[in-house]
């Protein structure tokens, strides 16, 4: 068998986000961050009725309009257009962020420049140069029942993004609950990245040799195996 | 008690210099371009309104609304949770010059202070931003195990708002997502002017339907067909 490449026989954004999509439960309220986490929603498994949350105050919305269909009243988080599904609502900021902190979201998957062992979270801003912009992200790792990010398990230059503690300002703490990567499906529990699906063609040692952390095995490591060909 | 202002330039003409002004909107979504054009266009005729505290979830997209005040000189201080945009320019030159000043805060946070300022709660305890940079400084306290930041109510001077439908006593309701912070700020400002597309006599607003009471509304201003911001910036209009 050749030898795994971390950078060529990753999985794409679209594999991931398909991954992160299967675990979304039938019924649930779900909040997906702008960018890479709006693609979850694509992937969608047939069958599960999953209401959507944008922090501009809609609950229930579908997918984005044709192009010259647009109604710029109607924007998700990311200002992008969208339409609504039946049932959809409208609220104000307050009662949106009370959503949030208050409990009431079973899910939120957000993007990462780094997450570490204990939850950590690090997604808002890489240093202190620049203009600052932080949006919902401090407020969406708050209160949903499960807080999970979606990201490539190492940066562009090979560093690990999964971290024993991380370096770039946080966005909150202690609050990730679950990682999918390019690589792998991590769950953080007691401080500990536990290991619970890594590609098939991938060693533990491999995989370890990538993550910033101990990698904690607990039970059975199942191979994460998702279609080839998404877009 | 009618509360019906005449125009765009009626509505904004008693904000003062240095005055903390609110103004709606998500984005492009809800934002009340006309008022706040109104208020560009005196401060090009007379200088005044300067050295305004602005405060909105965003610092301004392209050459018009809040990115045209910038660019005019009359923002002293943004106070907004994303200052970034597709064309944040006109922000971004001002902070990077150290010629505007930010204040930073979480999205969740800001409407929450500008909620507690309208329902007269000065502080409160919220998750957000405890352990970060954002919280320094703060007071933190922890409630059954967990860990909480203080943060203080948002007051201002003025709010400007954007809705839909409006009578003259100042009931409101919004468009589609266009509500956003609309009903919070028209809580919190100790003077609250909205604009709205269709201005009618006590009564043609179902109480039923109605998101603003008239109460937290001082004036209200018919703008018919509104100016919408998205569209403006994607044409490249300059104010």
């Amino acid at each position: 068998m050749a030898g795994f490449n971390i950078m060529e026989d990753k999985l794409s954004n679209a594999q991931i986000a398909w991954r992160a999509a299967q675990d979304i439960e039938d019924g649930s309220y779900v909040n997906l961050g702008i960018g890479f986490p709006e693609m979850i929603a694509k992937f969608q498994p047939e069958g599960r009725d999953v209401t959507y949350h944008t922090e501009n105050g809609v609950l229930g919305f579908g997918k984005a309009p044709a192009e010259g269909e647009e109604d710029w009243d109607l924007i998700n988080a990311g200002k992008k257009a969208i339409t609504l599904n039946p049932g959809a609502s409208f609220f104000h900021h307050a009662d949106s962020f009370s959503m949030v902190r208050g409990g009431h979201l079973d899910l939120a998957v957000l993007g990462a420049y780094q997450i570490a062992q204990n939850g950590d979270l690090a997604n808002w801003r890489v240093g202190s140069k620049g203009v600052p912009a932080v949006g919902g992200a401090m407020d969406l790792v708050h209160g949903a029942k499960r807080v999970a990010v979606v990201t490539d398990h190492v940066t562009k230059d090979g560093k690990p993004k999964l971290v024993e503690t991380c370096t770039f300002p946080l966005t909150g703490v202690g609050c990730v609950t679950r990682v999918y990567t390019s690589l792998a499906v991590i769950d953080i529990e007691d401080g500990k990245f536990i290991l619970r699906e890594k590609l098939p063609g991938l060693s533990m040692e491999e995989l370890q040799a990538v993550t910033g952390a101990t990698l904690h095995i607990d039970g059975d490591v199942a191979d994460l195996i998702v279609p080839e060909d998404l877009s | 008690m009618d509360k019906t202002l005449s125009s765009p330039a009626e509505a904004v003409s008693a904000i003062p210099d240095g005055a903390k002004v609110m103004i709606g909107g998500f984005g492009g979504s809800g934002a009340p371009i006309e008022l706040i054009h109104a208020l560009i266009d005196r401060f090009r005729e007379t200088g005044s309104p300067k050295a305004l505290t602005v405060i909105n979830n965003n610092a301004g997209n392209g050459h018009i609304g809040i990115a045209a005040m910038i660019k005019a000189g009359m923002v002293k201080k943004m106070i907004c949770s994303f200052p970034r945009s597709s064309n944040a320019e006109a922000f971004n030159e001002k902070f990077l010059a150290g010629e505007i000043e930010l204040e930073l805060v979480p999205q969740g946070t800001l409407a929450e202070r500008i909620r507690a300022r309208g329902a007269g709660i000065p502080a409160f305890y919220t998750p957000t931003s405890f352990g970060t940079e954002l919280a320094e400084g703060k007071p933190t306290e922890e409630f059954d195990g967990k860990m909480y930041v203080r943060e203080q109510w948002l007051k201002a001077d003025f709010a400007l708002i954007k809705g839909q439908q409006g009578d003259t006593v100042g009931n409101l309701t919004y468009r589609l997502a266009g509500r956003n912070f609309n009903p919070l700020m028209a809580m919190a400002a100790d003077k609250t002017i909205a604009q709205v597309s269709e201005l009618g006599a006590p009564g043609t607003i179902d109480p039923e339907q109605v998101i603003t009471p008239g109460i937290f509304v001082d004036g209200v201003v018919e703008v018919a067909n509104p100016q919408q911001e998205e569209v403006l910036v994607r044409t490249g209009v300059v104010h």
